[in-house]
């Protein structure tokens, strides 16, 4: 019997179209994979087996009846729990949230809907996406399949961990910093990080309205790439949605997997390969190996420098903090969410905001609220808008030199879970290479590299490209892919080791 | 510029409206002034002549029609209020004034 | 102290005044969502996922509060910034769903105007502006318990249905130089500033809904020494009165804020820049947050939303939509229709200026039209306690009327009876008098025989008028209009009976 867990979401919706199986088979096998796995991985925060069971049956019904269905139509999915879903709990990973069933779908959600894929449940995350490792969410850390005492990544360290464990072959992430490709990286999975803009942000709960996008995860570069023209397009419920087709992704995909990268020019980041960047030795081994790949396969290979990308982090630590400090006011135990009942409205909102919000949240609220207050607004945000004009320049700078820019995606293979926990600085680290493409609204991917050969753990590629040219990303990354699964003999998370099915 | 002061974690909580015990403010108002200091290196590099990025990607007038689109039913609307009464969120006494 | 007046202050003390007028715009939808912007709605019926500040609600733009914005700064002289933001204001506040407003800071729409506000007199007072902005207002706050204030509540309702409404808010410069008619000049440029609204249509300008609501900054300092310049004295701390809302309340406002600080300063204590909340039953006003605590409110560019960037071409185009200017239209009607100042601001104060007008474009002589609105019809509409708008009178009846009574078929006192009948509902004027069978007896033969007999059956007097004392003839003439019931001409009986008496006139 087929383990239709372990294939990729294109040969699910295939074998459909075929009559080889039906949606039902296919999310009930998630189901009962999720049943088996997650309580030791913990991706999930919320499973909706019988939501996602009904959208099966409908569709398989329609199938039977000879409807025309969406290429994805039956293909189960899992959802970061950041993205609003009527009807079914949304906590953005927050206690203060606990038990809201929101009364609207985000636009995503009602792409999800309108292409007909069953929702499977909503996925863990750090606190309103805010960390590197899901230790940050309310409701306790995921764990990497890859290692299970090891961080999954974060903030959508449960979607990734979802596809790494099988537990659903696509999903939804988000990306402020990183939020998708770190968590791709140490899972072994792939995640993208469309153009600002490219996707809808309505119902995605704000953490950085200036930073935040969402995108899709998957095991495959072609899986990313349907899920891509299923979540894309303009929305006039986001006034930062581009009034712009999707781009071709999944073409560019289909493209890149016949390896032909003549002509192509590869710039690779110094100050993000570099010894400087604290780069793990397996890591950088990795990342050289697979620059030999799109040597070989006809890219030209090309040094760039972004001087400015020094100053990314501390730009982003002042722009993240500021926007969320404000977009996290409205958790205050009026129209939703939790209360903590104190005398008068006023106490009563800082006791409910005081339990409500875990030590990383206030970190960063009390660190927006003062790059934002009376006196300090130009040292801190000011500035930190103006490093953003110079991280852009870099990158124009470099996108006219070059077609795609690389680099690891994080300096690091996955750390332990609690290693980093009470050190902020050291978590705010992994974010060092993600962060600059957020600054500029440009797209990114992460995709397996292998992994390091100290540890055995995965090591992320990741590929940028200038704003609105998402299909490069897909093209070249899809070539790597090629190239490495043939030299692999099969996907990296076949090496994965085997989770235990209770 | 000069590190987060214990004092200033305190002001800056009662201004984003978050309870702190004494305790909050030893533990975080450390790890704080350490996150500042490193953040504030954002001041050392662009000079007057650079303008400031509010958006990644640069739009402009994306207005939307004056025509109306339905609005939540009364019992959608309060369905998730910690406290309603006759139509509208209940909330505990208001001290401060209308600002 | 007790028992200075106003006027006592400001020989002493020189004014100095601002004013922010927040205008609630009358599009059909809100600021930033598509719920209706409507008032009176059940509570919480007019809300969705934004306005209600919910998790993952993004705010968009309407357009039309754009283009409304851009009008009213237009007529307010300003200019149209080629780029403008919008801004998030940060302050908890249960009315405030998302705990910060969506505002203008320091890139406004509109900005640096002046505007021209002319007073009972007809002097002319020019305000400069600096700045008028697009917002969104919050939600309403019941408080329930205790005398129903916000003091002393056990806890408060909140309705979001006004949440998110559109709101311009205009800022004037400190107006200076006023001196004791400072109170008439900031009742009337907030006249003024609805009058404009409600000329360009973008708003109902209903102060005692709060679609024109009023905040007074005051402050007062020492009157200048003879020869010393008054502008070169610094301005004394200020107060903010929050929320006056008539146009009798602004007047009332600065008189007690003008006392007020005045007593403070001559018994040597220090006015404090502060927010006051003004009590309209009282007629005084109590202090609010002192502005040393006031809040950070940590402004910062609204990242949901992208700049503002009207054409030239455009902001030209609403250029020419904007209606005379209500002070520059009186002026010239004053004049068209030689009006005394005291008919003028009768007819502005009653309202009825815009029905005169109307009146006299559908054919009736400025005073004719003047006199109905003013006169009959405005006792009528007190009467019932309407408006005059109210009536079932149009200005085109007025005139109807009035060419009947000038082509004569009717005199003044048929013409009440007819408007009577159009006030019933009765029809037009015309159809009135024909259905009353109103119409002036004008058949002269039956004319003389009412004459002839009044003449024989007073033969004295017919002597008197005989003898000369033309005067006496009313008495006939009021005998010939009791036969006749009133539908004589009265000017044709006085005529034949002179002519019967044999003194031709």
């Amino acid at each position: 019997m087929t383990d239709w867990t372990r294939a990729s979401a294109a040969d699910m919706a295939a074998a459909m179209q075929r009559g080889e199986v039906s949606s039902v088979e296919l999310t009930q096998a998630h189901l009962d994979r999720i049943a088996g796995v997650d309580g030791d991985v913990h991706a999930f925060l919320h499973i909706d087996a019988e939501g996602a069971l009904a959208t099966a049956r409908a569709v398989d019904e329609a199938r039977a009846n000879g409807e025309d269905l969406p290429a994805l139509a039956g293909v189960p999915i899992a959802v970061k729990d950041v993205l609003v879903t009527e009807g079914l709990p949304t906590t953005a990973g927050s206690r203060i949230l606990e038990g809201w069933i929101p009364p609207y779908d985000g636009t995503v959600t009602r792409k999800l809907r309108e292409a007909r894929m069953p929702i499977l449940g909503k996925t863990n995350m750090d606190e309103f996406a805010m960390g590197s490792s899901t230790e940050h969410s309310g409701y306790g850390a995921t764990h990497n399949p890859w290692d299970l005492d090891r961080i999954p990544g974060g903030s959508g360290g449960g979607s990734a961990a979802a596809l790494a464990a099988f537990e659903a072959p696509l999903a939804i992430g988000s990306d402020t910093g990183g939020s998708i490709r770190q968590p791709a990286s140490v899972t072994a999975t792939v995640g993208v990080k469309p153009t600002y803009g490219g996707v809808s942000r309505y119902g995605a709960i704000a953490l950085a309205s200036s930073l935040d996008q969402l995108g899709p995860c998957a095991r495959t570069v072609l899986d990313t790439a349907l899920l891509h023209e299923v979540m894309g397009g303009h929305d006039d419920m986001d006034a930062t949605s581009l009034d712009e087709p999707v781009p071709a992704v999944v073409d560019a995909a289909r493209d890149g997997a016949r390896r032909d990268l003549s002509g192509v020019r590869v710039g690779v980041i110094k100050e993000l390969s570099g010894a400087e960047g604290g780069f793990q030795d397996g890591v950088k081994q990795r990342f050289d190996e697979a620059l030999e790949h799109l040597r070989a396969m006809g890219a030209e290979i090309v040094e760039v420098s972004c001087p400015s990308f020094e100053y990314a982090l501390a730009a982003y630590y002042v722009i993240l903090p500021s926007e969320a400090s404000s977009n996290l006011a409205k958790f205050d135990s009026v129209r939703f969410g939790m209360r903590v009942e104190k005398g008068n409205v006023e106490r009563t909102m800082a006791a409910t905001r005081a339990e409500g919000f875990g030590d990383e949240v206030k970190r960063r609220i009390i660190l927006g609220t003062y790059a934002l207050s009376a006196g300090y607004y130009d040292a801190y945000y000011g500035s930190a808008q103006k490093v953003r004009t110079l991280v852009q320049r870099d990158f124009d700078a470099a996108f006219a030199e070059v077609d795609v820019l690389v680099s690891p995606t994080t300096p690091t293979t996955p750390f332990k879970l609690g290693e980093r926990v009470d050190d902020p600085m050291a978590m705010y680290l992994n974010d060092i290479a993600t962060i600059p493409a957020n600054l500029a609204g440009i797209p990114g991917m992460s995709l397996p590299a292998g992994t390091a050969p100290e540890d055995g753990l995965p090591v992320g590629f990741q590929i940028l490209a200038p704003a609105r040219e998402d299909a490069r990303l897909y093209r070249v990354g899809a070539a790597l892919e090629a190239a490495l699964v043939d030299e692999w003999g099969g996907a990296l998370t076949a090496q994965a080791p085997e989770l235990e099915v209770k | 510029m000069s590190s987060l002061e214990r004092s200033d974690v305190e002001r800056l909580a009662a201004l984003a409206r978050i309870d702190m015990s004494d305790g909050d403010l030893d533990r975080l108002s450390g790890q704080l002034a350490v996150i500042v200091d490193a953040v504030a290196k954002v001041a050392e590099v662009a000079g007057e002549d650079v303008p400031a990025t509010s958006h990644p990607i640069p739009l402009s007038n994306v207005h939307r029609p004056d025509a109306v689109r339905p609005s939540l039913a009364q019992d959608a609307a309060l369905a998730a209020a910690p406290e309603a009464e006759e139509g509208r969120f209940r909330v505990p006494q208001i001290l401060g004034e209308d600002a | 102290m007790a028992g200075l007046t106003y006027e006592k202050a400001l020989e002493q003390f020189d004014p100095v005044f601002g004013i922010e007028v927040h205008v609630e715009l009358n599009t059909a939808t809100k600021m930033f969502c598509g719920c209706a912007n409507q008032f009176g709605a059940e509570p919480n019926t007019q809300v969705c996922p934004v306005c209600l500040g919910l998790p993952g609600s993004m705010p968009v733009v309407n357009e039309k509060a754009v283009e409304s914005a851009i009008r009213l700064g237009l007529s307010l002289g300003c200019s149209i910034r080629d780029s403008s933001r919008f801004a998030r204001k940060n302050y908890f506040y249960p009315d405030v769903s998302k705990n910060y407003q969506i505002s203008q800071y320091d890139e406004p729409t509109c900005f640096e105007g002046s505007l021209d506000v002319v007073l009972d007199d007809g002097e002319v007072v020019t305000v400069g502006i600096e700045r008028a902005h697009m917002e969104e207002d919050a939600g309403k706050n019941t408080h329930v318990g205790g005398t129903g204030g916000i003091q002393g509540a056990s806890h408060s309702l909140v309705d979001y249905n006004r949440g998110g409404v559109p709101l311009v808010e205009i800022v004037t410069h400190p107006i200076q130089g006023t001196g004791e008619r400072v109170a008439e000049v900031a009742r009337a440029y907030v006249a003024t500033i609805r009058d404009i609204v409600k000329a360009l249509d973008i708003s109902d300008g209903r102060m005692e809904q709060g679609s024109v609501r009023a905040d007074v900054n005051l402050s007062l300092r020492p009157k200048a020494a003879a020869g010393e310049d008054q502008a070169a004295v610094p301005f004394g701390k200020r107060s903010e009165t929050k929320n006056v809302n008539s146009l009798r309340a602004i007047e009332r406002a600065i008189h007690h804020e003008v006392v007020r600080q005045a007593e403070l300063l001559l018994a040597g204590e220090p006015v404090v820049q502060e927010t006051r909340h003004w009590h309209e039953d009282t007629g005084s006003t109590t202090p609010g947050r002192s502005k040393e605590q006031a809040e950070d409110y940590r402004y910062f560019p609204e990242p949901d939303l992208l700049p503002v960037e009207p054409s030239r071409d455009w902001v030209e185009e609403l250029r020419g939509t904007i209606p005379e200017h209500p002070a520059k239209m009186r002026a010239r009607l004053k004049d068209a229709w030689g009006f005394s100042d005291t008919d003028m601001r009768d007819a502005i104060n009653a309202d009825a200026l815009d029905l005169i007008a109307a009146s006299v474009e559908a054919g009736a002589k400025p005073q004719a039209a003047r006199k109905w609105w003013m006169g009959e019809l405005a006792r009528t509409a007190n009467d019932r306690g309407v408006t005059l708008r109210d009536l079932a009178v149009t200005p085109a009846h007025i005139a109807e009327l009035q060419s009947l009574i000038d082509e004569g078929k009717i005199n003044d006192k048929l013409a009440r009876q007819a408007l009577e009948g159009v006030l019933a509902g009765e029809g037009s004027p015309s159809e009135v008098v024909s259905s009353r069978g109103l119409e002036v007896v004008s058949d002269d033969s039956a004319l003389e025989a009412a004459v002839d007999e009044a003449l024989a059956s007073q033969p004295d007097v017919l002597a008197k008028i005989q003898d000369g004392k033309v005067q006496a003839a009313g008495a006939i003439v009021g005998a010939v209009m009791k036969a006749t019931r009133g539908q004589a001409d009265a000017g044709r009986v006085r005529e034949i009976i002179l002519q019967r008496a044999g003194v031709e006139g």
